[in-house]
Formats: C-alpha cells, sequence, structure tokens
C-alpha cells in the first residue's frame, strides 16, 4: 500500500489541520499562471477533439471535396458516404456482429470473474490473481496461433463462438481486475452480520456481497464491452466473412478497392461515436475502472 | 493488489451458527461442501478458463518453437530443437530492426506518454470552471477504435490531400512524407499513439495526485519553495508509486502496439517494414507466412522480453514504496 495513504490514516487527529483551514481557497494563483493555464487548456482540448472533428467533417463530404483544400471548411454537406457504408458495404450486419460478441463476451466474463475476483479478494488469493492477470501481459498472438490450430482443426473458425471465447481472454481479467479492488474496498463486515442472520457464506457473497458490488460490475461491464468493441487482432484471424466484427470491416475497406476516403471516415464515424456516446454517459465509471488498482500500492 | 492481512471470516461460522430469525434449514450435502471450499468453488471456473485459454496455448507455443511447423496447421512437423532460436537471434535482416523499432516506439511514446500526462495531470489537479468538458475531451480519443483511429490520421496525414500539410504549408513549412515516408512512418505513427494515450495517464495520475493530502505541500509552500521545487521534491515522489503503475500499464500496451500499426501500414510494417514491431513481425509470420515455428520462437523471446521489462520495474516499484 502506498505510503501515502497509510501515513494519512495514522496521523493522530490532532496535526491534521482544521477542516475550515484546507477548505479555504488558499494562496489564489498568480495571474499570469491563470492565464498560461486557460491558454494551455485549450491548447489541449483542441488537440484531442480536432481531429475526431476532422474525421466527422470528412464523412459528410464528397470525394470531389475531400481533395479540394478549399473546402476544408466549408462545403456542401451529403450523406452518400453513409448510403455506402449501410448499403453496400452491409455495415448492418457488422454493426450487429460486435454488438453480439461483445454483450456475450461481457457476460459470460461477468459470470466467471465476479465470483473468482470475490474469492481472491476476501482469501488474499495473490498467486492465482497474478495467473490471470498474467493474460495482460502475454502478446495476444502467442495465444492466438494455438487457437487457431485447435479451432481449424475442430471446425469451428469463423463462428461467433470462438470470436466470444478469445474477446473473454481479454475482458475476464479485466473484471477479475477491477472487481479485486472493489471487493477489497468493501467492509467485510456486512456478510459477517448476513452470516450471523443465518446465511451461508455463499450466501452471503449472493445476498450482500453481490447487490454492494452492482457499480462495481457496471464499470467492469462497459470498460469489457468498449474492449470487446474496439478488438481487432482476434478478429482478424478468427472472423469468417460473416461474423466480421466493425474493426475488421473498416480495415477491410481500405485493403480491397482504392481508398475512398469519404466511405472509410463514414465507416469510421459508424464505430466510434456509440462508443463515444457511450462514454458520455458513463464517464464516471470508465474513469473509476481505467485507475481501478492505480492508485493503491 | 491489496496488502491487507486474511480477511477470511472464522470458519466455524460456516453452515453452523443459524442463531437468529431466519429460518434454520439443514444444509445439503452439495451446499455444505460448496460452503465449506468456496474459496475455490468461486475462483475454479475462471482459474481453469485460464489455464485452458491461457497457460495450454502458451505450453503450445514452447513447443511449435521447438519445431519446424509451417505451411499448413494439419501438416506434420518435425522437433527441431533450438535452431529456430538459432536462426531468429542470428536474423539482423528482419529480427533485430524489429527489436529496435519496438524498443524505439514504446521508449519514445512512453517519455511523451509519462511527460505530458504529468503536465496535463498537473493542470487538471485543482479544480475549476469548465474541468468537465476537459476531461469529456480527455476521454474521448481514449475510448475511440484503434483502427478507426489509424484510419483518420492517415487521412489527415496523407501527404498530398491531408490537413496537417495544407496546415503546415500556412507557416512556410514544406510538406512531411508522414505515413508514407520510409523514416518518418514509426516516428508518426509514435506520435498517433501518443495522442491516444496521453489520455489514459492523465487519468491514472490524476487519480494518484488527488488522493494526495494537501499538507506536505503546503508546509512546503510555508517554508518557502517554489512551485518548481514543491512539484519535484514534494508532489512528484509522493505519486512515484503511481507513476510507475502507469508506466506498467501504458509500457505493456505500448510493447504489444498491434491495431494502429497493422491498419495503417498492413502486412510486414509497410513495403520497406518500416514499421514492423515484434508483434507485427510474429503476427506477420503466422497469419501471413504461416511460418508457426519461427514465429512462435520470436514470441516467446517477445514474452521473456516483456517479463524481463516488468520485472525491473516492479521491482523499482518495491523500493520507491519502502
Amino acid at each position: 500500500m502506498s505510503s501515502v495513504v497509510d501515513k494519512k490514516a495514522t496521523l493522530p487527529e490532532e496535526t491534521r489541520l482544521p477542516l475550515s483551514f484546507t477548505k479555504r481557497p488558499k494562496h489564489p494563483a498568480t495571474r499570469a499562471y491563470g492565464i498560461f493555464r486557460v491558454a494551455a487548456l485549450v491548447v489541449i482540448v483542441l488537440t484531442f477533439l480536432a481531429p475526431l472533428v476532422w474525421m466527422v467533417l470528412s464523412s459528410l463530404k464528397t470525394n470531389v471535396d475531400i481533395y479540394d483544400p478549399s473546402a476544408a471548411f466549408v462545403f456542401s454537406p451529403t450523406l452518400q458516404n453513409y448510403e455506402t457504408v449501410f448499403g453496400q458495404a452491409s455495415y448492418l450486419q457488422y454493426i450487429f456482429n460486435s454488438f453480439w460478441i461483445g454483450v456475450w463476451s461481457t457476460l459470460l466474463s461477468m459470470i466467471l470473474g465476479v465470483p473468482a475476483a470475490y474469492s481472491m479478494s476476501r482469501f488474499v488469493m495473490k498467486k492465482s490473481a497474478a495467473l490471470v492477470l498474467m493474460a495482460r501481459i502475454i502478446p495476444g498472438v502467442s495465444l492466438l496461433v494455438p487457437w487457431y490450430f485447435v479451432f481449424s482443426n475442430l471446425g469451428l473458425v469463423g463462428g461467433y463462438g470462438v470470436l466470444i471465447l478469445s474477446h473473454m481472454f481479454v475482458l475476464m481479467p479485466l473484471f477479475v481486475f477491477i472487481m479485486i479492488s472493489f471487493f477489497d474496498s468493501l467492509p467485510l463486515e456486512l456478510e459477517e452480520q448476513g452470516q450471523v442472520d443465518g446465511l451461508t457464506p455463499i450466501g452471503a457473497f449472493f445476498r450482500i456481497a453481490l447487490p454492494l458490488s452492482v457499480p462495481g460490475v457496471a464499470t467492469a461491464s462497459i470498460l469489457s464491452f468498449i474492449f470487446s468493441w474496439n478488438n481487432f487482432m482476434f478478429a482478424l484471424v478468427l472472423s469468417g466473412s460473416s461474423t466480421k466484427t466493425l474493426p475488421v470491416a473498416i480495415f477491410d475497406f481500405v485493403a480491397y478497392a482504392s481508398i475512398d476516403w469519404g466511405g472509410l471516415m463514414a465507416a469510421a464515424v459508424v464505430i466510434t461515436v456509440p462508443i463515444m456516446i457511450i462514454a458520455l454517459f458513463t464517464q464516471k465509471y470508465i474513469v473509476s475502472g481505467l485507475t481501478a488498482g492505480a492508485t493503491k500500492g | 493488489m491489496s496488502t491487507v492481512a486474511n480477511r477470511t471470516s472464522s470458519p466455524a461460522a460456516v453452515g453452523t451458527s443459524h442463531k437468529n430469525g431466519r429460518k434454520k434449514r439443514p444444509l445439503d450435502g452439495f451446499s455444505r461442501w460448496a460452503n465449506k471450499h468456496r474459496k475455490w468453488v468461486l475462483a475454479a471456473p475462471a482459474m481453469v478458463f485460464t489455464a485452458l485459454l491461457i497457460a495450454f496455448p502458451l505450453g503450445w507455443t514452447l513447443y511449435l518453437s521447438l519445431t519446424d511447423s509451417s505451411g499448413s496447421v494439419r501438416a506434420d512437423s518435425e522437433f527441431i530443437g533450438l535452431e529456430n532460436y538459432g536462426e531468429v537471434l542470428t536474423d539482423f535482416d528482419r529480427f533485430w530492426p524489429a527489436v529496435g523499432r519496438t524498443v524505439y516506439f514504446t521508449g519514445g511514446a512512453l517519455a511523451f506518454e509519462m511527460a505530458l500526462g504529468m503536465a496535463i495531470a498537473l493542470l487538471l489537479w485543482r479544480p475549476f470552471r469548465g474541468e468537465k468538458w476537459v476531461r469529456v475531451a480527455i476521454l474521448l480519443p481514449l475510448v475511440a477504435t484503434p483502427v478507426a483511429v489509424g484510419m483518420m490520421w492517415s487521412l489527415i496525414l496523407d501527404p498530398n490531400i491531408g490537413f496537417a500539410n495544407q496546415a503546415l504549408s500556412w507557416f512556410g513549412i514544406p510538406a512531411q512524407p508522414w505515413l508514407a515516408g520510409q523514416d518518418t512512418a514509426l516516428t508518426t505513427l509514435m506520435f498517433v499513439d501518443i495522442w491516444q494515450w496521453t489520455p489514459m495517464v492523465v487519468l491514472i495520475l490524476l487519480a494518484g495526485l488527488t488522493s494526495l493530502s494537501d499538507e506536505p505541500d503546503e508546509a512546503a509552500r510555508v517554508d518557502g519553495a517554489s512551485a518548481w521545487q514543491r512539484f519535484w521534491y514534494v508532489t512528484f515522489p509522493l505519486v512515484m508509486p503511481v507513476f510507475i503503475t502507469a508506466i506498467l500499464l501504458r509500457g505493456i500496451d505500448a510493447l504489444k502496439t498491434f491495431d494502429i500499426l497493422y491498419a495503417t501500414k498492413g502486412k510486414g510494417g509497410g513495403s520497406f517494414h518500416e514499421v514492423e514491431t515484434l508483434n507485427v513481425y510474429a503476427y506477420g509470420l503466422s497469419f501471413d507466412y504461416n511460418d508457426y515455428g519461427m514465429s512462435s520462437a520470436v514470441l516467446i523471446i517477445f514474452f521473456m522480453m516483456i517479463v524481463g521489462c516488468i520485472w525491473l520495474l516492479t521491482a523499482r516499484k518495491k523500493r520507491s514504496n519502502r
């Protein structure tokens, strides 16, 4: 555990500053720093947003306008690129594939990962947790080769099942990782009280710990759906033409014809915007999930 | 991970002490067994899954690396010992340049991401108006699909029609080849990686900074320390454990970067292998050339390199935790 947290916790009460003092806005930043800070923040926001805005703008241009520098910002918007994406390129199928695989791999990872994380947190199973978290450091390719051997001999390559399994390999450790740090922060007393009241230990998990861990499960689920949606390499090898996920579909968009930039950008918008909208509404969860465990020792 | 001591409730409570209100129901054999061994009953499914999908494939990769397996997955292969490793380690044409590119890409991306991430996290540390909007802007690149991000930057950085060169021309700077240049492609992709993943570092460091207590900073201020001194001698050492965690998380992912490299440059990392890192090289050997034996050897070496880096960093982290 980090020394900071320890010190703070063990500090005797009287040595802490009175609340009124610490809360008071102190040492107002100098004017020059204030101006610098605003300017820096504007630059940061522009740097992160401008490319995304450019992607959306380009998706609304004809290819003639994309090639014309004078039409960078002033052009007559068109939806024809989206017609290409949903018409010729049958993206509805790929959206469904990505969605279906994301939902199932998230659900199954949850069923496997949450009880395991509970056990690993309550019994402090460090070695077992380390084994599951190994999945984070292994390069995906080194697993893809044997999977490909096994699944192609079983004739399963190209089906949804294989894709769901392969995505679970990334998502299950994510669940374990986030939920361990969540259960660590959940007081043990509640479950003990439940056991005093006649629940079995497993009953206490299902009836007390699980309902209390809904925010943690939500965090892990949102992140794991996003990770599945964004995954490229596994689907690149293991998907068939009808089970292609969006990242593979957009990759093929380039591989085949000479580049249709407008269509490509429309496809990129179709794949990124849903996930960004989810992120906007679940910002709090995503941030807590991404930083789970990072601030502990 | 938590270092809290054993948190197990007393085992005496298992299945026996139904003192109060609830209906007392004797446990059948299975529930009694399951509750007694709940540690493993709850953890086993995940562990078995991990073993099947990770430990077993890893073992198989290790075995394949000792054979001449290639062509079809059904083809016979022969055990050839360490020959693949010898071939890989003396391959100055593809393997060692790929190692160099991996180190360059990861090192460069990490250095920029940590420095920029720290700077941005410090800017966002103290509350201000409009904080929410800045945080949204930071979150969006992070959740965007890497392949789509690669495509987006391919258009922006296109040497002829891209907005990047157009913007440079306003300042009289000559057009750059960006992704199309043999020497510039890898560095360009490094900056795409920095664009996408600096926000991750910001979020982690910000979480670390907000969990700090104000007192040390306050004390240093009372002692007359300058802003830089307070950061370097007070704040930075205090967030060091979080900083190293961020390096660890980002470093592992940067080493394994595949999506943006393969999506923008395609097979073999471009026609001159200019962005071929170890991961792209191993993928190409496996699935573009079906040379499974060689690729397995590359992967095992790559894996050992990753583990080595992690070991070095965690050793450092333990020291700074003391």
